[in-house]
């Protein structure tokens, strides 16, 4: 039995529970005295058996899964020989894991014998035991759910109870976030820790070198590989600065536009199509970097005798400033809407004309949210991906040189990540390494940027 | 006039000519950022719509049983495993007699794409009365004759560049001379998955992937994220362990996608042992992320709906929580369901987590389950991006207009709920 069926079993079961127990609630208050009915209508006596019914059960099938691997291995291990497990090359744990790949239909060739037949064995006890548990979940469901609808009597008060165990569940689902992210922290931390066993924390973080290749064999050259992270961090700087020129001068601009000077059409025009660049996809950029502007960059070098590489900080860092120009223009254009009109107003009386009110009066006041917004531009800015998987380069070149190919944090990350992966090298894990960085970066520009943008709405509020 | 107007009237020149100066740059940067936009589309529109369609060749084929069914057994088995090679062979050496060597002819047998013999043998199967009879077909040419038919400029190329040789650029002529050439349209890139022959790869099995991955999505965050809005801003109490979850929340929106996907790696797919490349893990990974998007959306359409509605469903005697599922919430639904397809559309253009748990493979089968190997939309670019061969350029470009298309389809859909039946009070 599966996770499908069991599902379909337990809502048929549902229905029939919330039938039931209509019913039953309805017979009860029938034959009550008129004086003493039921505190509560009848589909909360049925509510309340279904609560009885769903929450043990989801948890329990929640358990179960979580408990699955350990149960697999101790299945495996059970049928196992020790004189097998002492033949195979590897530790318990590798053997558990080679039962569980062998294909039954099909094993391939030279496989152990022993090792089939516990695969096998494997198959049919785990389709037993998992039923046999699914089954198990199901009737303590019913048995619980039926006890529910036993209690159904004057003296209890449905509504009152299902509302405190409704309002327990959505408390429940608004955690899910800081379950996510705990998540998040404690995954990267693990693995980030298992990173700086192999290569000391100041040499990731001040190395000047970043060559990940670890040798397959002992005897391999270059068998080391080196872990300086200063090369990718300088390439995300530089896309990053790059793609912030570009976006800050076109998106301030037309924030200002907008903001002052468009009349209400035009903006209610404009506005939506600045949004059209927020919403295509970032892997839409990523070809366009890659197909039209790098080798347009290149043609243009070319005709200046200049030596522009075809995957150039330059063409992936300005599309991405094309991509976050409007995060900059709707941000920066609502907190300089937001500047109180007698600010302005006064600016006007003065005599000063519109541009003068803009730049003495408008933009200083509005300047913390601006550099909020900003802030939070550049946080996506370092932690896009696609634009520079598909447009930079993949090899750590510490340069400032923007007509160069570098590359950055996230490029880093996926290179190191796709393909086979080995979880105790240190290449996998400096993928790891990287995402706690990009992590902590991100998070420490968000919050300043969430803070002062915070701040400054109080202050006109 | 004293001294001072007149200070002032000499400097109104320079400051209304600074004054349009500002109002242009103002206009320009409008203008910059709107064309970015136009150029944009235009490039990958202008690429895209080439894949559309396929260039095909009009071929004689002769369905001779000596070839196909030696034994004269009349099996079908037999038919199906036949060589069909030797029948494109057959009526294209028909054509050009002079080839002779065993070299020419192979050069030009890779004129027709290998996936028309199979297509050859179904037509057979299914019409036995087919054998020993001639059949004009329309056969698809493989890419290298594709893209030198999409792209004219290519035939003055250098020999070298220019991916097929001069004797095949002749043949090819004689072919197009006798009208043999055509554009038809390209079914096969809406009904298949990706393959190492441009000619024969698709987009459907990437649309399907989104699919199972966008329902997965949709079926954990929508719940979890409306119920975490309306406790938020309905039940809460306000302390500090509430602010907590909102701080959390704001700063999930803003965490960048990639870190998600190592979060999936790291606990889906190592801890939890769930299937590499799965829309399953794919979707949740996605639910993840899509998580804020939508509780910002609920919280927002909760509140605008006004507190005369809650006094009086209060007054009336419910409950807090009837008041929220009975009136509140109903009323909301408009401005939900519209920030949960903008979540949506923003979990269907994402790719950069689905990276990390290894929906990045080359999938050759339409995925038909939430447990099969899959890829999605975006990742499907990127994988044809990153394959050299020169018609995948073009399947790309095409692959992004079918992946803008439904986000277009998406956002006007939000649009209509939202200009239908959201209410202004």
């Amino acid at each position: 039995m599966g996770l499908g069926s069991f599902c379909v079993l337990i809502i048929l079961i549902a229905t029939f529970i919330t039938w039931y127990g209509n019913n039953k609630a309805l017979r009860v208050n029938h034959a009550l005295d008129k004086d003493l009915k039921l505190p509560s209508l009848p589909k909360y006596y049925s509510f309340y058996a279904i609560l009885w019914l769903i929450i043990p059960s989801t948890i329990l099938i929640l358990t179960w899964y979580i408990a699955k691997p350990l149960i697999l291995d101790a299945i495996v291990l059970s049928f196992i020989s020790e004189n097998t497990i002492t033949n195979f090359p590897g530790n318990t744990s590798m053997l558990v894991d080679r039962v569980k790949s062998i294909n039954i239909e099909r094993p391939f060739p030279g496989t152990d014998k022993n090792l089939i037949e516990a695969a096998v064995y494997l198959k049919q006890t785990l389709e037993r035991v998992q039923t046999f548990t699914l089954l198990g979940i199901l009737s303590l469901g019913c048995f619980l759910s039926f006890i529910a609808i036993k209690k159904i009597a004057p003296a209890f008060r449905a509504r009152q109870v299902v509302e405190k165990y409704n309002v327990a569940i959505l408390l429940v689902c608004s955690v899910v976030a800081i379950v996510t992210t705990i998540g998040i922290v404690f995954s990267l931390i693990f693995e980030a820790l298992r990173f700086f066993d192999k290569i000391p924390l100041f040499d990731f973080l001040f190395g000047l070198s970043w060559s990940p290749q670890m040798a397959i064999r002992e005897d391999q050259v270059a068998s080391q590989g080196s872990f300086g992270a200063i090369p990718i961090f300088a390439g995300t700087l530089l896309i990053t600065i790059i793609a912030m020129t570009v976006a800050i001068p076109v998106g301030l601009t037309s924030a200002i536009f907008l903001s002052q000077y468009a009349s209400p059409m035009t903006r209610s025009i404009i506005k939506p199509i600045l949004e059209i660049l927020a919403g295509v996809p970032t892997v839409v950029y990523g070809f366009f970097a890659a197909i039209t502007v790098g080798p347009f960059l290149k043609g243009l070098g070319d005709v200046f005798s200049l030596n522009i590489a075809s995957e150039s900080a330059l063409a992936a860092g300005s599309v991405m400033g094309i991509m976050i120009i409007p995060f900059i223009s709707s941000l920066s254009d609502d907190v300089m809407s937001a500047v109180p009109q007698n600010l302005k107003d006064g600016s006007y009386a003065m005599g000063a004309t519109k541009s003068e009110t803009v730049k003495k009066v408008i933009l200083p006041a509005a300047l913390p949210g601006i550099v909020g917004a900003i802030l939070l531009a550049v946080s996506r800015a370092v932690g896009e991906t696609m634009i520079v998987v598909m447009a930079a380069g993949i090899a750590a070149n510490l340069t400032a040189n923007p007509l160069e190919a570098v590359t950055t944090v996230t490029v880093q990350i996926v290179t190191l990540l796709i393909g086979d992966q080995e979880f105790d090298s240190a290449k996998t894990l400096a993928a790891f390494a990287l995402g706690i960085t990009l992590f902590v970066v991100t998070l420490m520009l968000n919050l300043f940027a969430l803070r002062i943008v915070h701040k400054y709405r109080e202050k006109y509020e | 006039m004293n001294k001072n107007t007149r200070i002032i009237a000499k400097s109104l020149k320079k400051r209304n000519r600074s004054e349009s100066t500002f109002r242009l740059m103002g206009l320009l940067g409008i203008i910059s950022a709107i064309s970015f936009l136009v150029i944009i589309l235009f490039s990958i529109i202008n690429e895209g719509k080439k894949a559309f369609v396929s260039t095909q060749i009009k071929l004689d084929i002769f369905f001779d049983s000596k070839i196909l069914d030696p034994g004269n057994s009349g099996k079908i088995t037999e038919i199906e495993n036949a060589n069909y090679q030797t029948l494109i062979k057959a009526s294209l050496l028909n054509f050009f007699p002079d080839v002779k060597t065993r070299n020419d002819q192979r050069d030009l047998l890779s004129m027709i794409s290998s996936s028309e013999q199979e297509n050859l043998m179904r037509t057979l199967t299914n019409d036995i009365s087919l054998m020993n009879t001639k059949k004009e077909f329309w056969l698809k040419s493989s890419s290298k004759y594709d893209v030198i038919n999409k792209n004219p400029e290519m035939i003055d190329f250098a020999e070298e560049d220019r991916l097929i040789s001069n004797q095949q650029l002749f043949w090819f002529n004689e072919l197009k001379k006798d009208n043999r050439v055509k554009f038809g349209f390209n079914k096969i890139f809406f009904t298949a998955a990706d393959s190492t022959e441009p000619e024969q790869a698709g987009i459907w099995g990437s649309v399907m992937g989104s699919f199972f991955t966008l329902f997965v999505t949709l079926l954990l965050s929508f719940p979890i994220a409306v119920a975490a809005g309306v406790f938020l801003e309905e039940l809460a109490p306000k302390n500090r362990f509430t602010h907590f979850i909102e701080v959390n929340i704001n700063n999930l929106a803003a965490v960048p996608s990639i870190i998600f996907g190592l979060l999936g790696l790291a606990i889906f797919l190592n801890v939890m042992h769930l299937p590499r490349s799965a829309p399953l893990v794919g979707g949740m990974v996605l639910a993840l992320m899509t998580l804020p998007t939508i509780i910002i959306a609920t919280r927002a359409s909760l509140k605008a709906v006004p507190p005369s509605i809650r006094e009086a469903a209060i007054g009336m005697g419910a409950t807090k929580m009837q008041t929220v599922t009975h009136h509140v919430l109903p009323l909301s639904m408009p401005g939900i369901s519209t920030g949960t397809i903008i979540g949506m559309s923003q979990a269907l253009g994402e790719s950069a987590p689905l990276l990390m748990i290894g929906m990045v493979a080359f999938i050759v089968d339409v995925p038909e389950s939430f447990l099969d190997s899959s890829t999605v939309l975006p990742v499907q670019i990127y994988l044809w991006k990153s394959t050299a061969a020169r018609g995948f350029v073009e399947l790309t470009a095409a692959g992004v207009l079918v992946l803008l298309t439904f986000l277009i389809l998406m956002n006007s859909f939000a649009v209509i709920i939202r200009k239908k039946f959201e209410k202004k009070w």
